[in-house]
């Protein structure tokens, strides 16, 4: 094509969305929040984590705490750099994929922004104190100007998923002629969806950081550097997500209990669901195509049980809904057995630990156990994307849930597709980036003791 | 006022913070880009970023939160209208942020070379596509609607150019007057930056001066409103700014900050000043534009009591940074 004939392809009308600019607008969106989800996750969970050691080395002034929260620090120096401008992309990316969505119902669900805009100051502006001043201000105070990043990271997360939550169950607003009016930015806030969604990833956030930095650690330890500043490194984060497992997997079924009553839709294909009926099983795996679920392994009664304690209780399937009104079932039930068969894995190493710990106050003595424990770091990640995709893909063929099409969000404008393909390129880019320099960075010497400053 | 107006000024108060804090950052990495074998500016500018740069990158979602909560309809024409642009910033901004940090933390040349260069760039390109999209609106190219206006010809055109330009210069001066004191602060000797500052004072004052004549082709009704209800701010700018060279003539390295922030502060309100109450020109108004009063009077209270919680901590993180010993190592 001549430059001509680009430019005025680019120039065109804005009609609606062509199904390829559609596909490509959801899927620079799910890139670019699977990939800050991660980010996003270690924000959360780090700063208490990393206070928790530097807590301890302030206290008993032991140096390996002391080393260990001196690396943390310069890890999160750069995971929250990356964590900052990965999120703003997505700040532009409601307005630049979703205007549609905005220009309706920006105002309804702009509070908490809002206020998750706040504890972004927060968070930003005492990160730069904490890691910049560590020597210039006593350990007390240092220690306290990290309570204000990790109060900012859980309120963000939040915020954030406050939000989302009301795109699964809109509230807080009339319509007329298309527009909002009677807005109460309270209800849209406080929505239905919101505690379930909010507890789940909150905790899912402090799992990920407990498992993916003992990951790091449990990798030192199989190569043969069994001292004890490792033995903590992994300790301590290991500990947190162990003890999060099983209360995440409460959180889990009450999440899940949630959706049979407000969003049965999801439910029915997070399940693979697809008839109306009391008895339902519980079906683990398997493969969806002529509308049926095929070759998956059945627990009898098994969904019935869980959402109604009672094998008569009825579940709602797929159809209840016309198809156009149904979301994509194989990722959304895949999803969901990933996300749930990963929990219930952490659980069973978490177990593991606690026994050994239990009868004889150290670590498992099969390698295994080590092995295991630096898979279940990306583990954990895994079970957070696959846990987005369930709550993202499963909303579908909604972004404000029996309000508003995803269609009829997306923005107008032709040419989508070729910003996807640059977003791509940009992130394979960045991953590699990331991936280097964090290697890198578990390479080279233990930071002194002493800030660099100092040393000049 | 009412609290749309209210509104309207906090996130107009927005936009200059991040122009003259974010603006300032971008414009250290412009002089990244120009200091060639000068390492020890190369190390300023890190020093003078370092602690600050993601505190003041907030006020840009600072901006973008309020306009969509605020002023929902012009959110979503200028985001999807400019989605070219503006996915370009985005980008620049990714990059920007994250080689910085990468370049901090690596120790072989060659990977601290690259992620330099990244940074480097991204500096320059960034301030260049938000000063594109601040040219598009100015100039009335970006219609009510969702992607109802041209998308290439909405930013590539005079005004448009002009803006990023202007936006460049703006970022690069900011940043080559602040350095002239942090150099003196480091101990450094501040002549490179005091020649940049000038150097750079002189050449935006002249496509400022020449940008004038392409508003007046281009954008005639920003021009009118440049003119006559804005003259005031243009001329204090104008003013500022020759008093911000007299200043650093005269190496005055500490009130030529105040007068500079002013003279960018000035022609900043200009461009509001020049077209109330309109949000998207020609008509497009920003009562037409806002969110309902529910909204908009939660919204500022959220924002007063944060600005109570985040106030107090940027003035000691600047005093932290302003502290912080330069280590020429």
């Amino acid at each position: 094509m001549s430059p001509d004939a680009v430019m005025s392809t680019l120039a065109l009308a804005a009609g609606p969305a062509s199904p390829a600019d559609m596909l490509a607008a959801r899927m620079q969106m799910g890139l670019s929040l699977g990939w800050h989800i991660i980010l996003a996750c270690l924000g959360v969970g780090m700063p208490g984590l990393l206070l928790f050691v530097e807590w301890r080395a302030v206290r008993t002034g032991d140096a390996d705490h002391m080393l260990l929260a001196r690396r943390w620090a310069k890890a999160i120096g750069v995971l929250f750099a990356v964590g900052a401008v990965s999120g703003t992309i997505l700040s532009f990316e409601m307005g630049l994929l979703w205007p549609g969505l905005m220009d309706v119902y920006g105002q309804v669900i702009g509070v908490p922004f809002a206020m998750e805009g706040v504890a972004f100051f927060i968070e930003a502006i005492f990160l730069g104190i904490y890691l910049y001043a560590w020597d210039r201000l006593s350990p007390r105070t240092h220690l306290l100007s990290g309570v204000p990043i990790a109060i900012a990271g859980v309120s963000s997360a939040f915020f954030v998923v406050a939000a989302n939550a009301w795109m699964n169950q809109p509230r807080g607003f009339d319509l007329e002629n298309g527009r909002v009016t009677r807005v109460d930015p309270w209800a849209a806030m406080f929505n239905p969806a919101t505690p379930p969604q909010t507890i789940h990833m909150i905790v899912a956030a402090f799992m990920v950081t407990g498992f993916a930095t003992a990951g790091v650690y449990a990798v030192a330890l199989l190569r043969g550097r069994r001292d004890r500043y490792h033995r903590l490194g992994f300790l301590i984060p290991f500990t947190l997500g162990a003890v999060l497992s099983p209360i995440q997997i409460v959180v889990g079924d009450y999440a899940a209990k949630f959706l049979a009553e407000y969003q049965p839709t999801k439910l029915a294909a997070a399940e693979g669901l697809f008839a109306t009926r009391s008895h339902a099983p519980l079906s683990l795996g398997g493969i969806v195509y002529d509308d049926a679920l095929h070759y998956a392994v059945e627990i009898p009664s098994g969904l019935s049980m869980l959402v109604g304690f009672s094998p008569a209780t009825v579940v709602q399937g797929l159809d209840r809904v016309p198809s156009r009104d149904r979301p994509p079932v194989n990722p959304v039930h895949l999803g969901f057995d990933t996300m749930v068969g990963i929990g219930f894995f952490l659980l069973l190493l978490s177990a593991w630990l606690a026994l050994n710990w239990w009868r004889r106050r150290d670590l498992p003595r099969s390698p295994w156990f080590l092995r295991l424990a630096a898979v279940a770091g990306v583990a954990a990640v895994v079970a957070v994307e696959a846990g987005w995709i369930v709550t993202e893909v499963g909303r579908q063929p909604w972004i404000a849930y029996g309000r508003m099409r995803t269609v009829e969000a997306v923005n107008p404008a032709p040419g989508l597709w070729a910003g996807f393909l640059i977003v791509v390129l940009v992130y394979v880019v960045l991953t590699v980036a990331t991936v280097y320099v964090l290697r890198h960075m578990t390479r080279t010497t233990p930071v002194p003791a002493v800030a660099p400053q100092e040393r000049a | 006022m009412d609290a749309a107006q209210i509104l309207l000024v906090v996130m107009w108060v927005g936009i200059t913070l991040y122009a003259l804090l974010g603006g300032a950052d971008f414009g250290g990495g412009v002089w990244d880009l120009l200091a060639g074998r000068e390492h020890t500016n190369r190390k300023l500018i890190e020093h003078a970023i370092g602690p600050v740069w993601e505190a003041n990158h907030v006020w840009l979602i600072f901006v973008l939160v309020v306009l969509w909560t605020g002023f929902p309809p012009v959110f979503a024409a200028v985001m999807s209208t400019l989605y070219i642009p503006l996915t370009l910033a985005a980008l620049g901004i990714i990059f920007r942020g994250s080689a910085f940090v990468f370049r901090k933390a690596s120790t072989e040349w060659w990977s601290r070379r690259l992620f330099g260069a990244a940074f480097a760039i991204s500096s320059l390109l960034t301030p260049f596509f938000l000063g594109t999209v601040a040219g598009a609106i100015a100039s009335g190219r970006v219609p009510p609607g969702l992607a109802a206006g041209d998308l290439v010809a909405s930013w590539v055109n005079p005004t448009s150019m002009l803006g990023g330009v202007l936006a460049v210069g703006v970022c690069a001066y900011l940043a080559a007057v602040y350095l002239c004191d942090d150099a003196v602060r480091a101990g450094l000797d501040p002549e490179g930056f005091r020649r940049r500052a000038i150097g750079t004072g002189v050449v935006v004052g002249v496509v400022a001066l020449a940008g004038i004549a392409v508003l007046r082709w281009d954008a005639p009704a920003l021009f009118a409103g440049l003119t006559h209800r804005a003259l005031p701010a243009v001329v204090a700018s104008a003013v500022m700014g020759l008093a911000s060279l007299g200043l650093l003539w005269a190496r005055g390295y500490v009130l030529v900050r105040v007068t500079a922030v002013l003279a960018v502060t000035a022609v900043m309100w200009g461009w509001p000043l020049a077209q109330y109450p309109v949000m998207l020109p020609p008509a497009f108004t920003y009562r037409q534009a806002a969110a309902g009063p529910e909204v908009l009077v939660v919204t500022l209270i959220v924002l007063g009591a944060g600005a109570l919680l985040v106030l107090p901590a940027i003035g000691w993180l600047l005093a932290v940074q302003r502290r912080l010993p330069y280590d020429s190592g």
